[in-house]
């Protein structure tokens, strides 16, 4: 904390994103933003092997004691799917970051809640990532209640344009192929749930497709990812 | 409202998806807490999704680490979650609001300091110590992300920064100071409510840290801190420290 008051305008600190910390995370990534290299980035080990986690178990432990340099391992794991989760559904590259932000320091408070035998480590993270991101784009949204029939419309006409954003932008094959064995339907209900962080009622308007069905097509479509890439708890 | 299977089953997925709203979501919630199958599901789908996560990775920005490394120095870590058999309903709504905002957690790692010792959680009475405290945590970050928070700053004549985030619609205010000097041997910090000139008791502050101010803020004008014998009094006998309008 620092307590020297300049200008009488260093109160007590609530906050602990330092407009400085955000200026720095604004800048242009030099590969530019949202254009991922096309050769699997190291930095993302997570993605393919969920069964990798099992060392971050032990990492968790360490971080729930108060470990910091375990907690540096576990960003390293981690940060990557959290920010591309969180930028993916924010769909703002700063806002994003900020998000991501609170969802590590997140990690961090909450280390000593996780609990292995719920699932891994990473399936917690991005649970809570998704979560985090999801709220942000839906009380940015609620302030602005009036214009979501519109966006709901305007789904509507980017939807197959945002799949198939989605699928060439994949960075891992096997979901890429998982994803392409769904019907249309299926995967349009997981997708523009889980990528646009839509509601499932939301889901259903934008594909002008009852709730029970939409209900059933994402329930079936888990169901077959699941299965396709084998996924065990 | 129940559920039946195949309902509740559909819903793992939505819930997995993160495409419920927040009160399908409780609702599901808690279901789950009774369904062992409903858990298996909603966690083999939880791992699906987060494989679709992991699926859009991107390579964090070169600042984000430090950044991320420094903030978690003012933040304490929440004790394990403890299992109890009965847990209280409010406590329950209250931690599930899971407030979202590192201000949250910082200013609620500040309100922990000193009260909580998870070491002893053997021990029931501190058990119930770190559930009352996680509770005012709560409490405190619900302040703190209200909508309508509004934050006003001021300085005590001793010297301390202060600043109070009230929030009419939970009708509750926090109470942060910096650099406040410790009381005098017997005696202590005093928080008031200014209603109409009429000061209520408001709880008490020890030192540097964030407390939740006692009493509903409703019709209070303004926040103030005197020193008081230990124990406290029922109207000030000082003269104010500290008198901060509660509107900006």
């Amino acid at each position: 904390m620092d307590d020297s008051p300049p200008d009488g305008r260093a109160w007590p600190r609530l906050r602990l994103l330092t407009s400085g910390a955000a200026a720095q995370v604004n800048r242009p990534l030099p590969s530019g933003a949202g254009a991922p290299a096309p050769a699997p980035a190291p930095a993302c080990a997570s993605a393919s092997s969920s069964a990798g986690d099992g060392g971050l178990a032990e990492v968790m432990e360490k971080v729930a004691h108060g470990d910091k340099q375990a907690f540096s391992v576990l960003y390293d794991a981690l940060a990557p799917l959290v920010l591309g989760i969180v930028v993916r559904v924010v769909r703002d590259r700063a806002q994003g970051e900020e998000v991501a932000q609170e969802v590590m320091i997140e990690l961090w408070r909450q280390a000593a809640r996780y609990r292995p035998e719920a699932g891994s480590v990473t399936t917690w993270a991005g649970t809570i990532a998704h979560r985090r991101a999801v709220d942000r784009v839906r009380s940015a949204q609620a302030s602005a209640d009036r214009e979501q029939a519109q966006a709901s419309r305007e789904h509507h006409t980017a939807f197959d344009e945002v799949a198939e954003q989605v699928e060439t932008r994949l960075e891992s094959e096997q979901v890429r192929r998982c994803l392409s064995g769904l019907t249309e339907l299926q995967r349009q209900a997981v997708t523009l749930a889980y990528y646009r962080g839509l509601t499932y009622r939301e889901v259903a308007e934008t594909l002008r497709t009852p709730l029970p069905t939409i209900k059933t097509r994402m329930r079936d479509g888990l169901i077959r990812l699941r299965d396709c890439m084998g996924v065990t708890t | 409202m129940k559920h039946h299977a195949s309902d509740a089953h559909t819903l793992a997925a939505a819930y997995a998806l993160g495409a419920l709203e927040p009160d399908e979501r409780r609702e599901f919630t808690a279901h789950l807490r009774e369904c062992q199958a409903c858990r298996q599901e909603a966690a083999e789908f939880e791992a699906t999704a987060a494989r679709l996560a992991a699926a859009v990775s991107q390579a964090p920005p070169p600042a984000l680490k430090p950044a991320v490394m420094s903030a978690i120095d003012g933040v304490r870590q929440l004790p394990p979650r403890v299992a109890t058999t009965a847990p209280s309903r409010l406590s329950g709504v209250l931690r599930r609001r899971a407030v979202p905002l590192a201000l949250a957690a910082c200013v609620a790692a500040a309100a922990l300091g000193g009260v909580a010792v998870w070491q002893t959680q053997q021990n029931r009475e501190a058990e119930q110590r770190a559930g009352r405290a996680e509770q005012r945590l709560d409490a405190i970050s619900s302040i703190l992300a209200a909508p309508d928070a509004r934050t006003v700053h001021g300085r005590t004549s001793n010297g301390a920064l202060t600043t109070v985030v009230s929030s009419p619609a939970r009708d509750r205010a926090v109470f942060t100071a910096a650099g406040l000097p410790a009381p005098a041997g017997g005696t202590t910090y005093q928080l008031w409510l200014d209603h109409d000139g009429t000061m209520r008791p408001a709880g008490f502050v020890d030192g540097d840290g964030t407390v939740l101010i006692e009493g509903g803020t409703a019709g209070a004008e303004a926040v103030g801190l005197t020193v008081e014998p230990d124990g406290g009094s029922p109207r000030p006998t000082t003269a104010p420290l500290l008198l901060m309008p509660l509107t900006a």
